[in-house]
């Protein structure tokens, strides 16, 4: 189940160059580890948003694998009709080999327009692995709130002003909702950890149902940050335990990469102070008169990981 | 065979089952429930071999669909009235991917007030979607124009989604004397089905749903309007070939006695056969009167419609819907197909039936009636009170 990157270099290319995506953006990035993760073939379904647009424009495409997009809330639905498909054929031996089916879809199609198809096709028990795009906004739209958006970012429909500190409430912890639904495997994930991304990835779509990525994807636009860092800034949401690397397996929570290793002491657990000024989404949050909004999201930081290393400890 | 009785539902899940389609998506709606119910129970009696998904909602029954069809299986659903609205952005896609798809439609009213019994204003709401919509009569045309249309959507010239639609309760839920055929007879006027380019197909990697600019998109709209022109000699090949296997003869539009006639009504769907009637007990009466049933509405027929009412007295176009803020949606179709006739009817639109409101046989006396006194606005409507 080990990756190692000789034998990586190896792999055929299913998502090649020559897509639009930003100088930076971390979406290919997530998705080429994925799609090496599959020793299968896959069948890819992707939502409208960004990594959609930039990979298709017609008459070019980057997808050498099959691919489908349809619209902004149906990926899910999209490749659980694919995956009826395989079954029907394959139960009528017009198809004999084993593939494996993979949605990707934004933090917007996924948290918000899209959630009702993805927990409709998580309960139904097509077998695919969903891997949700997430930075944290609309940014194909050109960067507006989504479910995802941490408290006290700045985006263009929760702008900060003199009154209102950017947005005001906290991300849903969709991972969690996921988990409540029971399913063989979720798990979130960062892209500077390559290994670990690509080990769940692989259990996802050899887990035999439904499995569910919640992948941090830091975005240069919207976010406001050097397009050379996109690494760097995935590398200390983990470390800030914003973006807790972790597993839930089989009814198992298990805390991985250096997520764990914070958990056991080993490793030091960064401030949020240390992220919010890595962004210039967060910039307006350094004025004096916002440093309770920082305390706060310190605080639901705190929370959030206390929870959690119970959670992984049962 | 031996006739049987079914209601309109259960006909077309009766075909269904002799298709066999690879998946068939479900959410149930009001009147269209009984087809995929009793489909379920087929599925559960090990009587087809379709992968059956009951979706969460209509947006995602079609979005399966939209999958199951590009992933190059045959694929069937149903719905009606706000199924259909909820399933409209994806109708579209459907229809650009250039998708197979068989939808029954048991034609109802739309919120609000939210109201169950037949109009038209779900199926004439996506009448822009780019899918083939064929009106059936009774439960006979609901199990034939079941068959036909995977013949059409299937055909390698056309290669669109299909709706077949038929009147709510009025149809669906009314036990009727129905003609079926063998199963291996309808299997084999079907055919197996052969998939364009399938995302199955793992050596050939197609990209379905790219992202299109101004550059290509007029173009990819223009292939499906080509596409539909072509669709319409082939819906009337389908019915020819349809005849020598049933012995049923259909058309895209059928006259009743209008060879003859000055005085024309035309509707679609159930209210065919009340004017039929209605001819008869004129005739008797020496009135030079007739009626028109439209049976495909998309594409629509202006060349038969025009060929079938020029050099009428006067034709009432009778539509069970409304385009709010001008007329029948029908009603402005065949004024165009009229408009290059030499000898041009007058001509009057008749909105009736919203909701479920009975259409009665004196109702329809007195819209011959108005057209013999010419004493009609260009917009009236049926039995409603002011
Ligand atoms: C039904 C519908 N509503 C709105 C849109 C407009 N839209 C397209 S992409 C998008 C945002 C995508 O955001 P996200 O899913 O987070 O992906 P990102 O672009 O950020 O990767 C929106 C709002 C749409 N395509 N369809
Ligand atoms: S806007 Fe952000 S998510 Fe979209 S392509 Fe650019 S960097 Fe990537």
């Amino acid at each position: 189940m080990s990756f190692t990157l000789k034998e990586l270099s190896h792999s055929e290319d299913r998502l090649t160059e020559g897509h639009r995506l930003c100088a930076g953006c971390s979406e290919s990035i997530v998705a080429r580890q994925v799609l090496m993760a599959s020793k299968k073939p896959v069948v890819v379904a992707n939502a409208t948003g960004c990594f959609e647009v930039s990979t298709t424009i017609y008459p070019f495409t980057s997808w050498n694998v099959p691919w489908i997009h349809s619209a902004f809330e149906n990926a899910p639905a999209s490749i659980g009709g694919v995956e009826a498909t395989y079954l029907a054929l394959k139960r009528k031996g017009k198809i004999t080999e084993d593939i494996n089916f993979l949605a990707f879809g934004g933090d917007g199609a996924t948290y918000d327009i899209g959630f009702q198809a993805l927990s409709g096709a998580i309960e139904r028990g097509h077998r695919f692995l969903y891997v949700c795009l997430n930075n944290e906004a609309y940014m194909n739209t050109g960067i507006q709130r989504s479910g995802a958006t941490g408290r006290g970012a700045q985006t263009t429909t929760c702008p900060a002003g003199t009154c209102v500190p950017g947005k005001k409430e906290f991300p849903k912890d969709l991972t969690r909702i996921i988990i409540a639904h029971d399913l063989p495997y979720a798990a979130q994930a960062s892209p500077h950890n390559w290994r670990d991304l690509m080990e769940k990835a692989e259990k996802g779509l050899e887990c035999g149902g439904p499995a569910f990525m919640n992948v941090v994807t830091p975005c240069p636009r919207g976010w406001r940050f050097d397009p050379a860092l996109t690494i760097e800034i995935s590398r200390l949401a983990v470390e800030t335990c914003i973006w807790p690397l972790y597993e839930f397996e089989k009814g198992k929570w298990s805390l991985t990469g250096e997520s764990k290793r914070i958990a056991e002491g080993k490793k030091e657990k960064r401030p949020v102070m240390d992220w919010i000024k890595s962004q210039g989404r967060f910039g307006h949050l350094l004025k004096d008169k916002w440093s309770p909004v920082i305390e706060e999201i310190q605080a639901n930081v705190d929370k959030k990981w206390e929870e959690l290393i119970k959670l992984s400890q049962m | 065979m031996e006739p049987i009785a079914l209601n309109g539902d259960m006909a077309i899940a009766h075909a269904w089952r002799q298709i066999d389609p690879d998946v068939v998506a479900s959410y149930p709606i009001t009147p269209q429930t009984i087809i995929v119910e009793n489909y379920a129970e087929f599925v559960a009696n090990g009587e087809v071999e379709t992968e059956y998904v009951c979706a969460e909602s209509e947006h995602s029954a079609m979005s399966l669909c939209i999958g199951a069809s590009a992933a190059g299986g045959r694929v069937a659903t149903a719905t009606a009235s706000a199924g259909l609205a909820f399933m409209w952005e994806v109708l579209w896609i459907a229809s650009a991917m250039r998708l197979p798809i068989c939808m029954s439609v048991a034609n109802r009213a739309l919120s609000g007030p939210i109201n169950i019994q037949c109009d038209h204003s779900d199926a004439m709401g996506a009448r822009d979607t780019g899918w083939i919509q064929l009106f059936g009569e009774n439960v006979q045309e609901a199990y034939d124009n079941t068959v036909m249309s995977f013949k059409i959507a299937e055909h390698s010239g056309v290669r669109l989604p299909i709706m077949t639609c038929i009147d709510g309760f009025i149809v669906t839920h009314a036990l009727e004397r129905l003609e079926t055929l063998e199963t291996q007879v309808v299997k084999d006027f079907v055919g197996p089905y052969q998939a364009v380019r399938p995302l199955l197909d793992l050596k050939n990697p197609t990209t379905y749903g790219p992202f299109s600019q101004t550059d290509y998109y007029f173009e990819h709209k223009y292939q499906i309007m080509e596409a539909m022109k072509r669709a319409k000699p082939v819906v009337k090949q389908v019915q020819k070939d349809y005849a020598k296997i049933s012995g049923r003869e259909h058309s895209i539009i059928e006259g009743y006695k209008t060879e003859d006639a000055d005085y024309v009504i035309m509707a679609m769907g159930s209210t065919a056969g009340t004017l039929r009637h209605v001819v008869d007990e004129l005739r008797h009466e020496g009135k030079k009167v007739g009626s028109v049933k439209l049976r495909l509405f998309r594409p629509f027929p202006f060349d038969e419609v025009k060929e079938m009412l020029e050099g009428k007295k006067g034709v009432a176009v009778m539509d069970r819907a409304i385009s709010t803020g001008s007329s029948g949606p029908m009603f402005p179709e065949v004024r165009t197909a009229l408009y290059d006739a030499v000898d041009r009817p007058d001509i009057a639109n008749y909105v009736y039936g919203l909701g479920g409101r009975d259409v009665k046989i004196d109702e329809l006396k007195g819209v011959y009636k108005q057209l013999m006194t010419k004493d009609h606005d260009m917009v009236n409507y049926l039995g409603v009170r002011p």
